[in-house]
This record gives C-alpha cells, sequence and structure tokens, in this order.
C-alpha cells in the first residue's frame, strides 16, 4: 500500500504516560532523531516530583512535548498537534491542551475498566463520542509489543516494558525520522544486556513496520530541515549547557574548578555531569547540606579555585549568609540558582521565575552582587562563561539565575570552538602594593575596576586575614569606625555599578524603528516573547522587543531604553518582581503581565497581551 | 615524626628554607580578649608551637567561626580566614579539598562547633579531610555575653536559664568517636607543654584531627576545669593518656570490669598487668569511647592526652587520587572534544 506524504512547516507531539513509561527517554530518542535531521527544535519535559507516583493516576503522569519545524523556532509550542496517551491517565491529563482536530494516539490496551475507574472515566472516551472533536488513532501498543517480541527469552512483563519502543518507532515513521541514532543508542545503552538491546530494537521496529502497514494511519508526514547558520551543532538542555560552560570558564580562565553542591531538584544534574570531568581537574564536592556546599566553594575560592555552588530556591535561602560573606571577603563565586516553584518546597520540577528578589536583595546588610539570567537553554552555556568573567574579573559573587524550564528543555546549539571564546584569566597578587614596597594591602583596589587583589595561600609575603567583620579600606584589618563602613558600603557598591560599563547595551529589535510599544523580558521568558513578537509582526503589528541578560547591573542604556517607548510590557513568571525595580529606578509606568502556574507562558497568550496593549495605544 | 604518625599529615606541605621563630607567627593586631582569658595562653602556646613543625608561613591557614576563640586567626600572621558562625569546617573542607599543600587549622568554640556547626564538623569527620580542629571548650558562650552551651553542665544558671539548662550536654570527644574521626584528642589551655606534644600530633595526622581544649572563659565561667589545675586535687582526677603505657595516675588505674566495659579502681587494688595498656591505634573505636565516658557525669576521672589516632586514606588524597584515575585512563580534558561529544551534525 502506498500511502499519501503531506508537507508541514512544523509539528509538535507530546508523548504522555505514566511515570513508568518511559516518556522522558522516548521524548529524548525522538529529540535526537530529529536533531540529526536537522530539523530546529525545541523541548520541554514536563514531569511529576515523586519518582514513582501510583500508577496510572493523573498525578503520576509524566509527558515530554517537542517542537520541530523547517524554519527556526523560538519555544516548545503551545499546543500538540498530536498526543500520544499510554493510558487513560494521560489522556485525561492531556485533553485540555489539545486543539480541535489534533490526532490522538492512545494505546487502548491500557483503557482497562480499572485504569478508567482510577481517573474517573465512567466509559472508555474511546468508544464514547466525547472525542469527535479529535481525530483518535486507537492502537493496541502493548499487545502489538508483546506480539512483536514472542520471539525472544522474556517475561511478558520485560516485554511489555518495551512499548515505549514500539510508540517511538510508530512515531518515526510517521514524521520519517532516521532511525539508525535509536538503534545504535539501544545497543549501547544496553550493552551489558545484548538480549533487552535486541527486544527494544525489535519493538522499535514493529512500530515503523505497523505505521506502514496499518490501516489506521493513510498518511505520513515530512517535515524539511531547517536553514540555521552553517556550524556544527548538537542538541543541549539547559543544565547540560550550563555545566559545560563552567567546565568552559574552567579552561578559559586557567582556573581549577570547585564545585560543592547538595543535591536539589532541578539542579542536580549539573552536579552529575560535572562529576563526570574530572581530567579537567574538576572537584567536585557532595556536602552535608547547602551551606557547606557554598562554604567550600568560598573556601576553594580562598585557596585560588573557581567556587561553584549549584542550587535551586530554598538553596539559595540557606546559602545566603555565606553569599554574603564572599560579598564582603570580595572572593569570586558563582552561585547557581536553578528557579523553581515556591515558596517553600512549592513544585520542585516546575518552573519560575521568583527569585529575582531574593537574588538581589536576599541577605542582610547592603550586600551588591552581579545577577546574570541566561534567556534559553542554549544561552546557560554562555550565561556560566559570563557569570564566571565577572565573578573573577570583579572578585565578586555572581548569581546565575537559570530556572526548570530552561533546565530540563532543549534545544539544538551551534558549538562554538574553545578558541572563539573570551580569555576570562586573572592574575593572583605576587607582591607587596603597599607604598613601603613590603606590606600587603588586601583591600588596596584595582582604580578602574575596584576589585581588590587575589593573595592566595601558599605566596610568601602575602599573609593575610580576611573575614566577615567590616574591614578597614585597604588594609583589611578590623575596623568599627563609622565613616570607614560608610566609606566600604559603598565603595562595594560602586564596584557592582561600575559593572555596568563592562556588559553590552540593552539591544533593541525594531525592525521599522517604528514601534510606539516595547516589549521586554528577562530569562527564559525569551522563547515565549519573541514568537509572539513574531506573531505580532506577520499580521502586521509593530512591537518593540528587548530582553535582560544582567539584572544587576543593568546594562547603561537600560533607562533610556525604557523611556524611549510609549509603553512598556514586561511578562514575568513572578508577581511583577523585575517591574517592581524598573519602576523604582526609572520611574517609568512598566505595565506588567504575571502569571505563576509553574509553566512558561504560551507564544499565542503573549500575543494576545501585547495586541491589548497595542490596541489601547 | 612522632612516634604515633606515619608522617604523612604534613608532607604535601612545602618546609620552610629559613628557620622561623614565635615573633614570626605573630601579627600586628592587638590582641582583645579580656584580660585573663585562657584563650591567650592557647594562642601563646601555638605561636610558639607552629615554628617546630618547620612549614613554609605562607603554607600554614587558619579559619575560624564566630565566637571568642575565632577572633585566633587575625593574631597569627599566616593566611587566615575568619567566617561565619559555625560554617569554618565546611570552608576549611573546600580549601583543604583543593589544596593539599596547605595546612589548615580550624580554630572553633563549643557554640560554635556544637551548635550551630554541628552538622558540619561531624561530617568533616566522618570524611577525614586533611584538617586539624581545636575546639576551645569553654562551656559557656562568651561573645553573646554567658548563656549556657551545648557543653554546660545540666542546670547551668545563666541569662538564658535563669532556673538552670534542662538539656543534657555533648561529650565532644564522644561526640567525634561516633563521628568517625580519626584522631581526637583532649588538653587544656594551662599546660603548655601538653598543648604543644597534642598540636604536633594533631599536626602530623593525615585526616581530620579534633583536639579539645579546655579554656577557661573569666568572665562567664569562670574556674571550670579549676579542679584540673589545682595541684592539690589535679593528680586525683587526671588520667594521662599515653600511647602504649598502663592507663593509670599515682593513686588510680583503669582496668576491664567484670560486665565488658571498663572500670576505675584505686591502683593499691589491681596487679599491675591488669591495667589497661592505652593504644590510640587501635581500630576499633569502643574501647577509646568508653575512656571518653569516664569523666561522665561529674569531673571524677578526666582523661587527658590522645584518645584515638587511627590511620585511613584522607578525603582528598582520594579525591586527587580520583582525578588522576581519570587522566591517566582518558588524558587530560579538551574543551573542544568535550563540546563536540555525542550525536552533533553539521549544517552549510
Ligand atoms: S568572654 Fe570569656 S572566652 Fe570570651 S574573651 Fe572574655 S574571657 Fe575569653
Amino acid at each position: 500500500m502506498t500511502k499519501q506524504v503531506q508537507q508541514l512547516d512544523r509539528v509538535i507531539i507530546r508523548f504522555a504516560g505514566d511515570s513508568g513509561d518511559g516518556m522522558q527517554l522516548t521524548g529524548d530518542r525522538f529529540t535526537s532523531g530529529t536533531a540529526e535531521f536537522g530539523n530546529d527544535l525545541s523541548t520541554l519535559p514536563n514531569f511529576p516530583a515523586e519518582i514513582r507516583a501510583p500508577a496510572g493516576t493523573l498525578p503520576g503522569v509524566s509527558s515530554f512535548q517537542l517542537h520541530f519545524a523547517d524554519h527556526d523556532i523560538l519555544t516548545p509550542g503551545d499546543a500538540p498537534n498530536v498526543l500520544v496517551a499510554m493510558n487513560p491517565a494521560a489522556l485525561k491529563a492531556n485533553l485540555g491542551d489539545l486543539p480541535r482536530g489534533a490526532d490522538i494516539i492512545a494505546n487502548t490496551d491500557e483503557f482497562t475498566k480499572r485504569n478508567l475507574q482510577k481517573v474517573g472515566y465512567d466509559g472508555s472516551p474511546l468508544e464514547d463520542d466525547s472525542l469527535s472533536e479529535w481525530r483518535v488513532h486507537p492502537v493496541p501498543l502493548t499487545s502489538l509489543t508483546v506480539k512483536a517480541l514472542e520471539g525472544f527469552d522474556l517475561s511478558k512483563k520485560d516485554a511489555e516494558r518495551s512499548k515505549n519502543m514500539f510508540a517511538l518507532g510508530l512515531l518515526s515513521w510517521l514524521y520519517h525520522r532516521p532511525t539508525e541514532t535509536t538503534i545504535k543508542f539501544l545497543e549501547t545503552k544496553f550493552a551489558k544486556r545484548p538480549d533487552i538491546a535486541k527486544a527494544n530494537i525489535a519493538a522499535f521496529q514493529a512500530g515503523w513496520n505497523y505505521g506502514e502497514t496499518t490501516e489506521s494511519f493513510s498518511v505520513s508526514y515530512e517535515v524539511k530541515p531547517a536553514q540555521l547558520p552553517p556550524g556544527v551543532y548538537r542538541n543541549i538542555s539547559g543544565n547540560q549547557a550550563l555545566a559545560y560552560g563552567l567546565v568552559a570558564a574552567s579552561v578559559k580562565s586557567k582556573l581549577p574548578l570547585f564545585l560543592g553542591s547538595y543535591p536539589i531538584t532541578p539542579a542536580s544534574d549539573i552536579l552529575h555531569e560535572l562529576s563526570k570531568h574530572k581530567r579537567f581537574g574538576i572537584r567536585t564536592f557532595q556536602a552535608e547540606d547547602e551551606i557547606a556546599g557554598v562554604g567550600a566553594a568560598l573556601g576553594a575560592s580562598f585557596g585560588g579555585a573557581l567556587g561553584v555552588t549549584t542550587t535551586s530556591g530554598p538553596g539559595v535561602a540557606l546559602k545566603a549568609e555565606t553569599v554574603g560573606l564572599a560579598v564582603t571577603t570580595e572572593l569570586p563565586l558563582i552561585v547557581v540558582d536553578v528557579q523553581r516553584a515556591g515558596p517553600s518546597t512549592g513544585m520542585p520540577t516546575k518552573t519560575e521565575q521568583t527569585d529575582l528578589l531574593m537574588a538581589l536583595y536576599g541577605r542582610n546588610g547592603e550586600s551588591p552582587l552581579p545577577v546574570v539570567a541566561p534567556a534559553t537553554p542554549s544561552d546557560c552555556f554562555d550565561a556560566a562563561v559570563e557569570a564566571a568573567r565577572l565573578a573573577v574579573k570583579y572578585r565578586t559573587p555572581v548569581m546565575l539565575l537559570s530556572d526548570g524550564y530552561l533546565a530540563n528543555g532543549s534545544e539544538p546549539w551551534r558549538v562554538p570552538s574553545s578558541a572563539e571564546l573570551p580569555d576570562i584569566s586573572t592574575e593572583f597578587a605576587t607582591a607587596p602594593n603597599g607604598e613601603d614596597g613590603t606590606t600587603f594591602l588586601p583591600f588596596k583596589r584595582d582604580p578602574e575596576t575596584l576589585a581588590r587583589p587575589w593573595a592566595i595561600p601558599g605566596t610568601a609575603g602575602l599573609e593575610h586575614r580576611i573575614g566577615g567583620i567590616e574591614k578597614a579600606d585597604g588594609t583589611g584589618n578590623i575596623s568599627y569606625d563609622p565613616n570607614n563602613h560608610d566609606k566600604m558600603v559603598r565603595l562595594r557598591q560602586a564596584k557592582i555599578e561600575g559593572i555596568a560599563h563592562d556588559i553590552p547595551a540593552l539591544d533593541v529589535d525594531d525592525p521599522d524603528g517604528d514601534a510606539r510599544v516595547l516589549v521586554l523580558g528577562w530569562g527564559s521568558t525569551y522563547g515565549p516573547i519573541a514568537a509572539a513578537v513574531r506573531r505580532i509582526r506577520r499580521a502586521g503589528g509593530k512591537v518593540a522587543q528587548a530582553h535582560l541578560r544582567h539584572l544587576n547591573p543593568l546594562p547603561a542604556n537600560t533607562g533610556e531604553v525604557l523611556r524611549a517607548y510609549d509603553k512598556v510590557l514586561l511578562p514575568e513568571i513572578n508577581l511583577g518582581q523585575l517591574a517592581l525595580l524598573l519602576r523604582a529606578r526609572f520611574l517609568v509606568d512598566i505595565i506588567s503581565y504575571n502569571r505563576v502556574r509553574g509553566l512558561p507562558f504560551k507564544a499565542e497568550e503573549l500575543a494576545g497581551v501585547i495586541q491589548d496593549v497595542i490596541d489601547s495605544e | 615524626m612522632s612516634e604515633i604518625q606515619n608522617g604523612r599529615g604534613l608532607s604535601l606541605v612545602p618546609k620552610s628554607d629559613v628557620k622561623l621563630g614565635m615573633k614570626d607567627f605573630k601579627s600586628d593586631q592587638e590582641v582583645r580578649w579580656c584580660p585573663g582569658c585562657g584563650d591567650y595562653a592557647i594562642l601563646a602556646a601555638v605561636q610558639s608551637f607552629v615554628p617546630e613543625l618547620g612549614l613554609r608561613r605562607e603554607n600554614m591557614v587558619f579559619v575560624s567561626g564566630i565566637g571568642c576563640s575565632s577572633r585566633f586567626p587575625y593574631y597569627m600572621d599566616t593566611y587566615g580566614f575568619h567566617s561565619i558562625h559555625g560554617r569554618a569546617p565546611a570552608i576549611a573542607t573546600g580549601l583543604a579539598a583543593s589544596r593539599p599543600d596547605l595546612s589548615v587549622w580550624v580554630i572553633t568554640g563549643d557554640g560554635d562547633s556544637l551548635s550551630i556547626g554541628g552538622n558540619h564538623l561531624i561530617h568533616a569527620l566522618r570524611r577525614n579531610i586533611n584538617l586539624n580542629i581545636l575546639l576551645f571548650n569553654n562551656r559557656i558562650y562568651g561573645l553573646t555575653k554567658g548563656q549556657y552551651s551545648p557543653t554546660s553542665e545540666v542546670g547551668k544558671i545563666t541569662k538564658s536559664t535563669p532556673m538552670g539548662s534542662l538539656d543534657k550536654p555533648f561529650n565532644p570527644i564522644s561526640l567525634a568517636i561516633g563521628a568517625e574521626a580519626s584522631f581526637v584528642a583532649r588538653t587544656i589551655d594551662s599546660d603548655r607543654k601538653h598543648l604543644h606534644s597534642v598540636l604536633r600530633e594533631a599536626a602530623e595526622h593525615k585526616g581530620t584531627s579534633l583536639v579539645e581544649i579546655y579554656q577557661n572563659c573569666n568572665i562567664f565561667n569562670d574556674g571550670a576545669f579549676d579542679q584540673l589545675k589545682d595541684p592539690g586535687q589535679r593528680d586525683a582526677i587526671t588520667l594521662r593518656l599515653e600511647h602504649g603505657q598502663p592507663i593509670a595516675s599515682a593513686t588510680k588505674a583503669v582496668r576491664r570490669g567484670a560486665d565488658g566495659g571498663i572500670e576505675v579502681v584505686p591502683r593499691s587494688e589491681v596487679s599491675e598487668e591488669e591495667i589497661l595498656v592505652h593504644d590510640v591505634r587501635r581500630p576499633d573505636p569502643s574501647l577509646a569511647f568508653a575512656l571518653s565516658r569516664l569523666d561522665e557525669p561529674a569531673f571524677e576521672h578526666v582523661p587527658i592526652g590522645i584518645f584515638r589516632s587511627v590511620d585511613r586514606p584522607s578525603y582528598e588524597e582520594l579525591m586527587t587520587e580520583q582525578l588522576d584515575e581519570a587522566i591517566g585512563k582518558g588524558g587530560p580534558g579538551d574543551l573542544d572534544d568535550l563540546l563536540l561529544a555525542g550525536d552533533t551534525w553539521r549544517i552549510g
């Protein structure tokens, strides 16, 4: 039977199933095939905090959304065109996001009475007309998989486990994905269990063949490769990019990396990743708690290492006192906060931008530090290098604000060569800097950067003591002098503010130069905002866009940019934290748009908000 | 090298080319403890002892937390870090783990290390990172002006406990042994000779050494250790622990009890063979723990000296080995190779 092939410019697929169904792996593999094929793509994993919530229940549903296209795209997509529902819970949990006409591939084997009851279905929605708005493809995924694996020496349970690979095979056929990488992946993953590798490959191929032969799918789809700037690409998640950025920062600063960290969702992957790279001389230390993690990192910085700690919001709260110590002792330190929904434990696997004010002000005393935020998953790499540059050059802790959406989302990344990356090396103090030629003044500053010398133990003649007590300007000796304290508070502030001259100006994207409305963003909202801006422009609307990478200090031209527009719209996944700062600082009447659902914004949603602001002009 | 250490503790710390003296370790900062405070004696003991180690001054680092004793680093002309309450072991851990060429000392007190920093202390001990922790125990909060501490005796009347404290104190030696410490010792501020000998053993020990130093706070808890200093009582209650020697004083001796534990009996009642011989290297910590309980609940028999000193790999040694192994297998890391590892594709 020859089947029709239809061309599409973009597709959004969501794989959904029980936490134990292997949906994240299935999504990952589909992503790899898609990346290899050359589409642009963006992914959004969404999983429960519980490792294995009760099987078949709504809280146990795990999903993975992938958006791929023949052009460059900015978000994992608002609404799926295809939902793969491995059980009734997955269908019920995701149906609300499905636009009319979308395809549903449902694993009929799991639509048993018991499973239906678990999620409150009276009868099977596959059998009544409740799904008539969608195109439903009922597929007995589990039993087809078991049948395909009959020749293997596997228990029924083990055979059933390969049903995700069957689904992957079917979807790979449906969208003309290459199969070699997945086969190679399975061979490597199960190198020690060749029987399991073979079974998974057989299930994968059976899924593909099923697509080709079944009547249930009459059309398959092609999405041509995207035209991206030339280069070598790989797919990368935010956490992995951030970890690689830290490795790069160590190489380019010529400082050994020391990571002190305590496991916390969604930041632990950075610890895992860096632990693999001991060949770079990286020391990773899993501490007894968050405080020890940052303490050890600061101790290592005192000794001349690039000290890093990685955590999420609750951990930042615990580390605050030590970060303050880093501020006052003026030592380099990178504090990575992969923000998650709060307060308190909140929703550990869900995303938010609610730690901005804590990053800026969550310490006692006047305690300024630079804050840097990546905009996309792959941008976590550059943001990490930038955070390290500032930390090392200005001898200061730097807060790097990623979030759960960036951490777990992925996109193709044009891999830079080491030679393209900036040299961020610094020099340790080696000789006395006092007027008399023999004394060492640990707080005598560089006149330009206001950074103090970094004299590390082992350097003869520069023995000195630092600490949390206020220091006398220059000598660093304990000082309770009122005027000295006032001076030191202002010097520390001036040092951080001075960085504004060492970062790029805020760049505005305003193609015709006549937009009256500016949409401003920071951090992970970049993708949805840019996608919304495109929609407005495509419909003939005029809107300018600017995105802040540096939240402290702000680029020197920020006020000028804000005042140049009639209206400034600022979407944030918090209740208006950056808006509060900008209003106070620049007296600009920012229009906030805030949603705090633990999810990224949707492009369509933001396009509507932008249009409303334009219309109110 | 001492009789009981194998010399690994300082093997990676560079030696000084010139002979240094006590004055080389005195900083120009005015010492600001209350007159008569036991901290002075400890400072003088440390300053006079460190030149003996023959190390380069610049390779010594003193790290402290918060409390009276934590001002200590300011008075040593070495590198120093006066950090925040309870966190000195954590900060020192990062420093020692990344710089095995340093001799790192943590100066802490009973409040700093056993209350707010208790977690860091026990984890440093179990990890056995190459640190020397000097715990100045004055059984009171000095810097915050006299509240009871986690080593104050039950019923302590202080500003925060006008009717007496309710909680059972920690015995720092028992705690350290329970936390898998490889080196545990006790000494006293007034006995410089003993302090010297214990500090030397601690310095040369590879791994974390915990030295409890009884320290008199003459302002808020004066005389807490007077019995141990008073020539009239001292010898009757002190039990000197010396490696390879019988655990006994002129009047008392320690032997195995009928119930399997240990007991203190009048020396005249036991034959020399019955007296327990002290072995700091005993792998099993239970006897050292039993010794640490002899002064419970009151100061009846107070063991002074090294309770335990066993050899096991230190954390930073193992950490360095892992890096060396990884580099040995795959060569030093190459950034371009790392970034291009895995599935990649070329466009254009
Ligand atoms: S308060 Fe006590 S411990 Fe503190 S300096 Fe005075 S005497 Fe020493």
